[in-house]
C-alpha cells in the first residue's frame, strides 16, 4: 500500500526527516509514537504534499504510484487521507459544500460520476451518525467555532465520506473526552477495517497515548525520533513505551 | 461660480490613490454630475450598482436620509478601466446607511469606492463593508470618511475593509478618515490586506479539492461578506455570482 524509503525532508531550510523508512501493507494498522518535535506531523505533511515541506531525498510509493510526483489533491484522489492534528477553520464555506466539492472532485479525478446533492446528503448524514456528530453542525462553516473534540470528530466524518484507502491520522485522539474517544475509535474501525469483500485499507495512527490503541488495535508500533524510525515492534511496544518512556525504550 | 471646472489630481486627498493618467482623461463637466436620492422620514431603499465595462469612469451619488430612513447600497466595481464610485450620505436622526462594495479585477486599472458619511443628527447608524480582490497590476481602494456633527450623540458608525491580492503586482489601499465632533459615539474601522490563506488551501487540497476550485471557494466566501446585509436573497446571490464571474481571467 505505502512504501517509504529513506525519506529526507526539510522545513524552512531545516532537515526534519532524516532517512525515514516505513512500509504499510493492505489490511494493516500501524502506530507511530515519538517525542514532541520528532517529525511525526512533518511526515504526515510531507506525504500530503504540503507546500514548504521539501523532499530532499528518498522515495514514496503509494498504491504502485510515485506519491511525491502527484499534487496534493491528486494524492487525496488516489486514496490518501490526512487527519490533521490541528484542523483548519474556513469561514464562509460550509462543511456540506466543502465535502461535496471534495468528494466530487476526487470522483472526477478518478473518472467517476459526481454525486447529486441528495445522494451526497444521504451519505453525509450516515457518516455523521456513525461518529455521533449532529448533522446540523455540517451546515456550519468548516471547523469555525467547533470545540477541539468536535473538530476531531468532524475529521473522522470527513474520512467516512471520502472513504480513503490509507488514512494517516495525526493525534486524532487528542482533545477527545472519554466517550468521544470510544466513538472515534469505533468509527475508525468501521471506516478503515476491511469489510467482507471490501477493498484493502491501511491506517497510520500518530499518537502519544495507548488509549486510542485500546480501540484501534495496531499490528505494528514504531518509534519516530530525530527524523527516523528508531524502533519497531508489535502492540506491546506501545505499552512498554507508556510504562517506561522514550528515553528508556528507544535511546 | 463661473470658474472653469478643474480636474482633480492625486494631490487632492480624496483622489490620492487614483490613477493619474485616467484622471487627466476625465471630462470635468461630466465629473461634476451628482445623482441625488432623497428619502422621506421612515422611507427605505436598496440600490444595487454594477460598475462594469458598461459604466466605467466616475459615478457620484448623494444620499439624503431623513429621520429614521434606511438607505442601503451594494456595488461591484469591476470595469477594465479606472472606476470610481463616490457616495456622500447625510443622515438625520435615527437614520441608517448600509454599504457593501466589492472591487475585483486584474489588468492595470484602479477601482475605488469613496464614501463620505455625515452623521448630522443623533442616533444615526452606518455600516460599510468593502472587499477587494485583485491580480495583475490592478489596485483596489476604499476611502471612507465619517463625519459626526457636534450634536450627533449615540452615533454608531462602522467601516471594514479587507483585500486579497492574488498576485505580487496588485495592490490595495484603505484610507479611513474620522472627523468626530460629538463625544458619545462609536466609530469602528478595520483594514487588512493579504494573500489567500495557504493553510486553508492545503487543507482543501488534502481533501481532494484542486487549487483552482479551492481558490474560487475561498474568494467567494471572502467577497460574500460585502453582501450579507443585502436582504433579498435572490439579489444577493446574483450579485455574488456577478462578482465571482469576474475572476475568470485571473490565475484562479
Ligand atoms: N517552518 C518551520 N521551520 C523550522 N522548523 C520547523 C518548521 N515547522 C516545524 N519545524 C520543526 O520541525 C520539528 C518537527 O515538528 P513536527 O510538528 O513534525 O513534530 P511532531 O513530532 O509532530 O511533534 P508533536 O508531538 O509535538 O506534535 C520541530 O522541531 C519543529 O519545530
Ligand atoms: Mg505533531
Amino acid at each position: 500500500m505505502l512504501r517509504i524509503d529513506n525519506l529526507h525532508a526539510t522545513v524552512g531550510g531545516k532537515e526534519i526527516l532524516k532517512g525515514l523508512s516505513l512500509t504499510l501493507n493492505p489490511g494493516e494498522v500501524h502506530a507511530i509514537m515519538g517525542p514532541n518535535g520528532a517529525g511525526k506531523s512533518t511526515l504526515g505533511y510531507v506525504l500530503g504534499g504540503r507546500p514548504g515541506y521539501e523532499v530532499t531525498g528518498g522515495t514514496v510509493t503509494f498504491r504502485g504510484q510515485d506519491l511525491l510526483a502527484l499534487d496534493p489533491h491528486e494524492r487525496a484522489a488516489t486514496g490518501l487521507f490526512l487527519g490533521f492534528q490541528y484542523p483548519v477553520e474556513i469561514p464562509g464555506v460550509s462543511f456540506v459544500q466543502f465535502l461535496r466539492e471534495a468528494l466530487n472532485a476526487q470522483r472526477r479525478t478518478r473518472g467517476e460520476e459526481s454525486l447529486s446533492g441528495g445522494e451526497f446528503l444521504k451519505l453525509a448524514r450516515a457518516k455523521a451518525g456513525l461518529l455521533k456528530l449532529d448533522m446540523e453542525m455540517l451546515k456550519r462553516p468548516v471547523n469555525v467555532g467547533f470545540s477541539g473534540g468536535e473538530k476531531k470528530r468532524a475529521e473522522m466524518v470527513q474520512m467516512g465520506i471520502l472513504d480513503p484507502a490509507l488514512a494517516i491520522l495525526d493525534e486524532t485522539d487528542s482533545g477527545l473526552d472519554i466517550d468521544a474517544l470510544r466513538v472515534v475509535g469505533e468509527g475508525i474501525n468501521a471506516i478503515m477495517r476491511q469489510q467482507d469483500g471490501g477493498p484493502d485499507k491501511a491506517v497510520l495512527l500518530i499518537t502519544h497515548y495507548q488509549r486510542l490503541l485500546d480501540y484501534v488495535k495496531p499490528d505494528f508500533v514504531h518509534v519516530l525520533a530525530g527524523g527516523r524510525i528508531v524502533k519497531s515492534g508489535g502492540p506491546e511496544l506501545a505499552l512498554q513505551l507508556e510504562a517506561e518512556g522514550y528515553e528508556a525504550v528507544a535511546a | 461660480m463661473n470658474q472653469v471646472l478643474a480636474l482633480p489630481t492625486t494631490h487632492d486627498e480624496a483622489w490620492r490613490y487614483a490613477d493619474p493618467a485616467a484622471l487627466a482623461a476625465l471630462d470635468a463637466g461630466e465629473l461634476d454630475q451628482w445623482r441625488d436620492i432623497t428619502l422621506a422620514p421612515g422611507e427605505a431603499t436598496c440600490r444595487v450598482l454594477v460598475l462594469d465595462d458598461a459604466s466605467p469612469g466616475v459615478q457620484r451619488l448623494r444620499l439624503t436620509l431623513a429621520q429614521g430612513a434606511r438607505g442601503a447600497m451594494f456595488a461591484i466595481a469591476s470595469a477594465s478601466a479606472y472606476t470610481r464610485l463616490e457616495v456622500e450620505v447625510r443622515l438625520a436622526r435615527g437614520a441608517h446607511f448600509e454599504f457593501g462594495g466589492v472591487t475585483v479585477g486584474g489588468g492595470e486599472a484602479t477601482r475605488e469606492f469613496v464614501t463620505r458619511v455625515i452623521h448630522a443628527e443623533p442616533e444615526a447608524t452606518s455600516n460599510q463593508v468593502v472587499r477587494s480582490v485583485h491580480w495583475g497590476r490592478a489596485t483596489g481602494n476604499f476611502l471612507g470618511a465619517v463625519h459626526v456633527a457636534r450634536d450627533a450623540q449615540k452615533t454608531d458608525a462602522a467601516q471594514n475593509f479587507r483585500a486579497i491580492l492574488l498576485e505580487k503586482g496588485a495592490s490595495a489601499n484603505a484610507k479611513p478618515e474620522l472627523e468626530i465632533f460629538a463625544d458619545d459615539v462609536k466609530c469602528a474601522h478595520g483594514a487588512a490586506i493579504g494573500a489567500l490563506d495557504d493553510t486553508a488551501g492545503f487543507y482543501m487540497a488534502a481533501r481532494g479539492i484542486p487549487p483552482e476550485v479551492a481558490r474560487r471557494l475561498l474568494v467567494r466566501a471572502f467577497i460574500a461578506d460585502a453582501f450579507v446585509a443585502l436582504e433579498d436573497e435572490a439579489q444577493r446571490d446574483d450579485l455574488l455570482e456577478q462578482a465571482v464571474a469576474r475572476l475568470e481571467g485571473s490565475r484562479l
